[in-house]
């Protein structure tokens, strides 16, 4: 049985993420934002373990991304660092201020096999999609 | 070579301390700057030259041809969207404000996925500020809400902050008191006196308690607060009272979540509420180094700071309806020129689907995600590094950015204004 757990996702900085933001096809921006933070608990009562894998749905999106614990994290909150993975379940209204709601989407999260997009996988079905391209 | 106090193009704290070595007209060492500010210096993959997109294929080209199809791009679109802005100069707002007239377009900066709500907060309300040599000078209690400088701002701390020590400061971390409140336990968080951990999208509730109990109605509060005990919300608003100087800095903690700008409105009527009793001010983490630059040159511009819809003859604002994911949302833009950011990656994806269906010029130095979406790409020298101009400091401060090291590249500002150049000439023709 697959377990799903019910949380609120924020993105936000990291220092690795931010190390790297300006080297958005590098491996260490790979590394450093293609992740989910769960508290400890949460990771435990997934029933993951070691360099797993998780699925996390929003209404507005899926994106698999690596698990990590994160002690300071309280349980039923996860956290993606601020990036193109995160923004894959992000939601576009910006509540007539301009501004998406980066903190705060309800989400589903569960353990999976599948692999972790790289960043041209990420882009991949966008390019070339439209526009005057000639 | 040693380059003593060179200003640091990374964040909002905009640190003018740096030492940067070079040797052969390249960088080889940067000391005082933390890891976001050497990685920085030190340098990444660049943009290898100016490029347009042939047959669905990204191919090189030459700067005026990049120009020529740019302008192109913008004087055939009816709804340009001009945005970015913030990791770059002043010098290049003002002329990417000036080509966003020309072509009746909106242009915007990343303060609206960042610190826009809270500049709508400030307009709402008002702002208790000062600058951040205020808060070092002065400050003995440190407030930060929804702000984690440890990962964000890593000197903002000792330079500024919490562990300065300045003038009327000078046991420094010792001598003040740092309260923490955050969905998470932070690095920040481990540095607190006290720290409050609330569910997110609550602060609004938070703060509201907190002014009940400063303006003496503390009887009215339930027991707790968004699942905060009243007894440590008791405890925060005394630490408030009690200090002879409080600072609160905000982050994107209360911008990010539910309430948005409502949240900052809040946060500042707290403060305004404190400074009918002792001296608070508050002031905004702003992200990137000229963010709040981008801010003041739009302003004193159009009268506006952000989001500025300048297809009517006169400048509109309305964010909610004139902000960059609100026109990509509805699918208005029909164009769009990105420089010296990354929409691709920063926007929610549904917003990112729709940039993929129009045209995308990209004016930055390094590639990214919105490099596979455009169709004009052409890189630029580093400002701060490889150029100089003016930036402002997250509180306002301006700042000359020095050019360390020659790159022979066009300079942003050089970038656009070409591309203003070629606009008025395709006017000129009509």
């Amino acid at each position: 049985m697959v377990i799903i757990l019910k949380a609120i996702m924020i993105s936000g900085r990291t220092l690795g993420q931010g190390a790297s933001l300006e080297a958005k096809t590098s491996p260490e921006f790979f590394k450093a934002t293609s992740i989910c933070a769960l508290s400890e608990s949460d990771y435990d009562d997934l029933g993951i373990s070691g360099e797993a894998n998780v699925l996390v749905r929003t209404e507005f999106g899926e994106v698999v991304v690596s698990a990590r614990k994160d002690d300071g994290l309280p349980p039923g909150v996860i956290f993606i660092p601020m990036g193109p993975w995160a923004n894959a379940v992000v939601g576009m209204d910006t509540g007539g201020c301009g501004t998406p709601l980066f903190k705060g989407t309800e989400a589903e999260v569960e353990g999976t096999k599948m692999r972790v997009k790289d960043i041209q996988e990420l882009f991949a079905d966008l390019l070339r999609r439209g526009g005057d391209r000639s | 070579m040693i380059v003593e106090d060179v200003l640091c193009p990374f964040c909002g704290c905009l640190c003018d301390d740096i030492k940067v070595e070079v040797e052969d007209g390249r960088i080889v060492g940067v000391k005082r700057a933390c890891r976001l500010g050497s990685s920085k210096f030190m340098g990444h993959e660049r943009i290898s030259g100016p490029m347009v997109r042939r047959d669905g294929e990204l191919t090189e080209t030459t700067y005026d041809e990049a120009y020529d199809r740019a302008a192109q791009i913008l004087k055939a679109a009816k709804r340009p969207l001009l945005y970015g802005w913030c990791s770059t100069v002043c010098e290049t707002a003002k002329k990417g404000i000036l080509l966003a007239e020309e072509v009746g377009g909106v242009i915007d900066s990343t303060a609206t996925v960042c610190h826009g709500p809270s500049i709508i907060g400030i307009e709402e309300k008002g702002l208790a500020g000062s600058t951040l040599g205020q808060v070092k000078n002065r400050a003995d209690l440190i407030v930060f809400w929804g702000a984690n400088p440890a990962e964000a701002h890593p000197r903002h701390t000792m330079r500024y902050s919490s562990n300065s020590t300045g003038m009327f400061t000078p046991e420094g971390r010792g001598g003040r008191k740092v309260v923490v409140v955050d969905v998470r336990r932070t690095r920040t968080a481990k540095n607190a006196d006290k720290f409050i951990l609330i569910r997110p999208g609550t602060d609004y509730e938070v703060i509201s308690a907190l002014r009940m109990i400063v303006k003496g109605k503390g009887d009215l509060i339930p027991d707790t607060v968004a699942g905060i005990p009243k007894s440590d919300l008791e405890e925060v608003a005394g630490m408030m009272l009690a200090a002879k100087f409080g600072a609160v800095l905000i982050g994107l903690g209360l911008t990010h979540s539910r309430g948005r700008y409502k949240n900052v409105d809040n946060a500042l009527s707290l403060v305004a509420d404190l400074n009918g009793f002792t001296k608070f001010v508050v002031l905004a983490m702003r992200g990137h180094y000229n963010v709040a630059g981008f801010g003041q040159v739009c302003a004193w511009e159009t009268g506006y700071p952000m989001a500025v819809d300048l297809a009517r003859g006169a400048p509109y604002f309305n964010p909610g309806e004139t902000a960059a994911c609100d026109l990509l949302a509805r699918k208005e833009a029909d164009a769009m020129m990105v420089v010296a950011a990354d929409p691709a990656s920063n926007f929610p994806r549904a917003t990112v689907e729709a940039m993929a269906e129009i045209p995308v010029i990209q004016v930055d130095p390094f590639p990214n995600p919105t490099t596979f979406l455009a169709d004009v790409v052409i890189p630029t020298a580093v400002c701060g590094i490889e150029a100089e101009g003016t930036a402002y400091r997250m509180d306002g401060l301006s700042l000359r950015m020095k050019k360390v090291v020659d790159s022979g590249l066009p300079t942003d500002e050089e970038v656009v204004e070409n591309i203003l150049d070629r606009v008025r000439r395709l006017a000129d023709d009509n």
